[in-house]
């Protein structure tokens, strides 16, 4: 892949964010503009915002890799992300924006009165934020080194530093008007490639991916072993190259990996001619076409389950992200907060159409990206590969350019939460400086951790930090907008013990390497057990201590249910009707 | 004036009645709602129930139908192999078809929603 494109794009994106970031810094003046725009957002642009900044490193890279890898199981990825704005917006969204909330701690705090409900909240919040800027992170990285051959690292920092610099200078203003950009580039960047990507298909002859062999190298394939690898050959295949196999050198023609398993040292360059059977990382599942085509038919300890678990995290899980809850602050009133979320619907389903057809084009035409286990990176070979010349480098770029958008548009809306429950509740520092030193502070965890975490694909990752959301806050919004019941040590208790067990999980699944115990899909996908367990305890602790149930407790629920052409004294800017009766006394 | 008129009637101009009370407005249901008498929260209560009954049907409806699918495929996996325009089956389902649903959905709740909350205003505003 000729670099120079690429680089251009990810640069052109990296400055072209700093540049509409610097734009907003002019409009934003006051504090309250630098938080919420001064809620003067319509919902068209907040609806697209909302898109830009949930269409994250997991959304543009992570899906297709992992249906290229998985199969159709895969789907519910991309299903349960959007289903989780239909939840959101037939139990949350109204109530959410009426009551006042900019942060999830500040829900909790309206809800319970509670300043303990307010800082557990926080702390899940800040876990959750850092969980979810970690793929990024990893997600820039793997793109710059897939373009440009960089060190991993250099990628998130550059994210990182962007990240920074725009959210501390401009604020939520011009995070809005970035996001909303951010939506329609990621959008152009991967549905202009795949119109070309399937024009190109059915010109070389239209291939269906249904067939009973494996897949197939189609061009004699040079691979590049980075690390160690365990890779596993479901016949023999010839090759050539110099590398070390089950520890002996081996170089020249001729060469033969025999079926079965076989550890690759780091270092080792093989070519591989077409039309032989491509072998796979180990870790991978051993499926041919047809079986791959199929759902539930991989294998895996307790398949059913893994489902499962997956659209409970993600169904329940969009709820409880801190970046999700900030925008709809900006809406105006409950009414704009719901037909913004109906939009978001259909932005997010036209996006999600895409990522599968790179999968599937993926099996074709980059299959050794099975036996490198670089998947994430399907996305970004494609059209560099089926494209001859000039045009499919500039595909390519296109491309990277869009996956670097996801990665700096889901990073500041993170950052932006991120920053203000820090200065809030951790630092207690008010105002605009307390903010710009929370930032600096909510980018360097992550940035650290990306040091320490192995090779999990970025929608993994993505999804623990799903599936902690999801029995932790969702429960908290879930309960206490609709029940009146909910006490103070209910929704402690309830948070925690849905909360800790998932980051646990989490924090095991991403440190440890437990890819070969059996009840490694339980803490890999947590949710289906979390989440009851969430859920339960806060409902059953609440009935159990009904004397704790917030004094306040009508008051807000009329404040978070009563609409706005009510015009009651509760809501916070009086209606027409609201000021004829008050004159009429 | 001769004398033997009669005086004149002192006439006791009073003034509008004051001190008695008005006759009753109706007390605004929405002042129920704002001073948390029993009658505003029963309003509210059945607010409430209306829309978390809504919600709770359409997520219901939508989620526990993709729900089944798992369980199709894994028990009926013949269902998996059918073919739309020669893609799989699950492909159309997860791929394509699910997301119009959502947006379906997400409409017809917005509208029901909607449609609550004004028989709601015009049942307070009535009263």
């Amino acid at each position: 892949m000729n670099s120079t494109y690429g680089v251009v794009a990810v640069l052109v994106v990296a400055l072209g964010a700093m540049l509409v970031g610097a734009y907003g810094l002019r409009v934003s003046r006051t504090t309250s503009d630098f938080y919420v725009a001064s809620r003067t957002v319509s919902p068209w642009w907040n609806a697209s915002a909302i898109g830009g900044e949930y269409l994250s490193a997991a959304s543009f890279v992570g899906i297709a890799g992992l249906i290229f890898a998985h199969g159709p199981d895969m789907l519910w990825f991309p299903v349960g992300y959007t289903a989780g704005y239909l939840v959101l917006l037939t139990l949350v969204a109204a109530p959410l924006r009426r009551s006042g909330a900019y942060t999830l701690p500040d829900f909790a705090e309206a809800r319970f009165s509670s300043p303990l409900v307010r800082r557990v909240a926080s702390g899940l919040a800040i876990a959750i934020a850092w969980m979810y800027l970690l793929p990024q992170f990893k997600g820039a990285g793997l793109t710059l080194h897939t373009v440009t051959g960089a060190p991993d690292w250099l990628g998130g920092l550059i994210v990182a530093v962007v990240v920074t610099v725009n959210v501390v200078s401009g604020g939520m203003r011009s995070v809005t008007f970035v996001q909303a950009f951010q939506y329609w580039l990621k959008l152009t960047a991967i549905a202009v490639p795949v119109v070309f990507l399937l024009l190109a298909w059915q010109a070389h002859g239209g291939q269906r991916i249904n067939g009973p062999e494996y897949p197939v190298f189609r061009q004699t394939t040079t691979v590049d072993f980075d690390t160690t690898t365990v890779i596993h050959a479901d016949h023999d295949v010839a090759f050539s190259g110099r590398g070390l196999v089950d520890g002996a050198r081996l170089e020249g023609d001729g060469l033969t990996l025999t079926a079965g398993e076989h550890t690759i040292a780091a270092g080792s360059s093989f070519v591989f001619p077409a039309g032989a059977t491509v072998p796979h990382l180990e870790s991978l599942p051993h499926t041919t076409n047809a079986n791959w085509a199929l759902p539930m038919a991989a294998g895996g300890e307790f398949p059913l389950y893994a489902v499962y678990s997956l659209i409970l995290a993600t169904f329940l899980g969009t709820m409880g992200l801190p970046h999700v809850i900030v925008r709809f602050y900006t809406n105006p009133n409950g009414r704009a907060a719901r037909r913004t979320t109906l939009i978001v619907l259909g932005l997010l389903g036209i996006f999600y159409l895409m990522p599968p057809l790179y999968g599937v084009l993926g099996r074709l035409y980059t299959p050794e990206l099975l036996l490198t286990g670089d998947t994430d990176a399907v996305v970004l070979v494609l059209p560099s590969r089926m494209i001859e010349g000039v045009g499919g480098q500039l595909l390519g770029a296109l491309v990277a350019g869009g996956a670097f958008a996801a990665f700096l548009s889901t990073s500041s809306g993170l950052m932006v939460s991120l920053a203000g429950v820090l200065s809030q509740d951790v630092l207690k520092m008010r105002g605009v400086r307390g903010f710009r030193i929370s930032a600096g502070l909510a980018v360097l965890v992550p940035l650290a951790m990306t040091v320490l975490v192995g090779g999990i694909p970025v929608a993994d990752m993505v999804g623990l930090a799903f599936a902690v959301a999801a029995s932790s806050l969702c429960p908290l919004l879930l309960l206490g907008i609709w029940s009146t019941r909910i006490t103070t040590p209910g929704a402690v208790a309830g948070m925690l013990a849905g909360g800790l067990p998932a980051l646990a999980a989490g924090i095991v699944t991403i440190s440890a390497r437990t890819n070969d115990q059996w009840f490694h899909v339980f803490l890999s996908r947590p949710a289906a057990w979390t989440v009851p367990l969430g859920f339960v305890v806060m409902y059953g602790v609440s009935l159990m201590t009904p004397s704790k149930v917030p004094a306040n407790v009508n008051r807000v629920m009329v404040r978070l249910h009563a609409p706005e052409n009510l015009g009651l004294e509760t809501n916070e800017e009086p209606s027409m009707s609201e000021l004829r009766r008050r004159g009429e006394m | 004036m001769r004398p033997e008129d009669p005086p004149a009637q002192r006439v006791v101009v009073t003034s509008p009645r004051t001190g008695a009370p008005r006759p009753r407005r109706p007390y605004p249901a929405s002042r129920e709602i704002t001073e948390q008498s029993q009658l505003g929260e029963l309003y509210m209560r059945s607010l409430i129930r209306t829309q978390r009954t809504l919600g709770l049907l359409v997520v219901g409806l939508v989620a526990g139908g993709l729900a089944t699918l798992p369980l199709v495929f894994t028990f009926a996996p013949w269902v998996s192999r059918l073919q739309v325009f020669g893609i799989g089956l699950p492909w159309v389902l997860l791929g394509v078809v699910v997301f119009p649903v959502f947006v379906l959905a997400g409409w017809f709740y917005v509208r029901q929603a909607e449609r609550s909350e004004r028989q709601f205003a015009e049942l307070v505003e009535r009263s």
